[in-house]
């Protein structure tokens, strides 16, 4: 019986593994499509006063 | 001693080497430090999963914490697909891995435990309480106010930077004031908070181990809810568990691996693995 819940749990855990993993990778190419990288790009290579408590 | 346990001491040591490395990867824009600009190439496309301002002189790459909240301030998004997809990514594969092996500012806290001091252990009731406001942290200041309070432009601000994070204030506003005497006079009341907030967190880092790591950081809110399914896991085999205590006084994070690891708070530093004499924890 303990054998039969462990081996369920671990199924649950492999098929959020899996979840996490095609969801994670689906958002980045959304992401890209959306030009998000580039929108990130421009705040990152600008020093952002208010960021850092400055402005 | 056997030759596990050694192996789990020499896995140890190791740590804070790969520890100096990632942080030595995340700003190795030399350069930057010496002329004070910063970094403009094409490794600011990316995020890198930890903790480490992109306005430092030295960064190579953007902060995951710090894109979620420009893509949610810029009025065209309401939430970074980019960001999330990464921190969803690297969550899944390592868990809070990355706080205990790569992030500069946990190896900071790391270096700062290290002070011969009397460690403070905080009352189990309120440690509890404290731990639920990381997520506070990411839901209302990296999530939702940056997205939803917006000027008279449409445009939101960066919370969780602008008022909270301690890596911004060290690795860039300190940096920067040093290198640019023109931004000095534009410093007030919003710096003053800020170094007042960095050196609370960094005096509170030596008597707590990782103190924000524990109660305020947003990314490792994030990596904690996927540490329960995350690749990386460590196991406890409880036959071989001596009930000793010892993982538990060597645990930086204040848990007791004993009664379960891979929840949401261990970092998977390793030390309870290097303290377990029996070898139960692997």
């Amino acid at each position: 019986m303990i054998k039969n819940r462990k081996a369920g749990i671990g199924m649950k855990r492999n098929l959020m593994r899996m979840a996490g993993l095609t969801a994670g990778a689906v958002l980045i190419v959304l992401g890209i499509v959306r030009g998000e990288p580039a929108e990130i790009w421009e705040k990152a290579v600008r020093v952002c006063l208010e960021c850092i408590g400055i402005g | 001693m056997s030759r596990m346990h050694r192996h789990r001491l020499n896995a140890a040591r190791l740590r804070p080497v790969i520890q100096l490395l990632a942080a030595a990867v995340c700003n190795g824009y030399a350069a930057g430090l010496a002329k004070g600009h910063l970094y403009s190439g094409r490794g600011k496309l990316l995020c890198l999963p930890v903790l480490n301002c992109y306005s430092c002189p030295a960064a190579l790459g953007s902060c995951p914490v710090g894109a979620l909240q420009t893509v949610a301030a810029g009025g065209r998004h309401r939430i970074s697909f980019y960001a999330l997809g990464i921190l969803l990514l690297c969550g899944t594969l390592f868990g809070r891995l990355l706080c205990g092996f790569a992030c500069p500012f946990g190896f900071l806290q790391d270096l700062l435990a290290r002070i011969p001091l009397r460690k403070r252990n905080i009352p189990r009731k309120a440690d509890r309480m404290l731990r639920y406001l990381k997520y506070a942290v990411l839901f209302f200041l990296v999530l939702l106010l940056p997205a939803v309070i917006r000027d008279d432009y449409g445009l939101g601000k960066p919370w969780f930077c602008k008022y909270l994070c301690p890596a911004g204030t060290l690795e860039a506003g300190i940096p920067h004031l040093l290198a640019d005497p023109r931004l000095r006079a534009l410093t007030g009341m919003l710096f003053s908070w800020k170094l007042t907030v960095l050196a609370a967190l960094l005096l509170a880092a030596v008597r707590i181990p990782r103190c924000f790591c524990r109660y305020l950081c947003p990314l490792g809110a994030f990596y904690a809810l996927c540490s329960r399914f995350s690749v990386h896991q460590i196991t406890v085999q409880p036959d071989a568990c001596s009930a000793c205590g010892a993982c538990a006084s060597a645990c930086p994070m204040g848990i007791d691996p004993a009664k379960g690891v891979n929840g949401a708070e261990c970092i998977r530093c390793g030390k309870c693995k290097a303290a377990c004499h029996t070898g139960a924890i692997r």
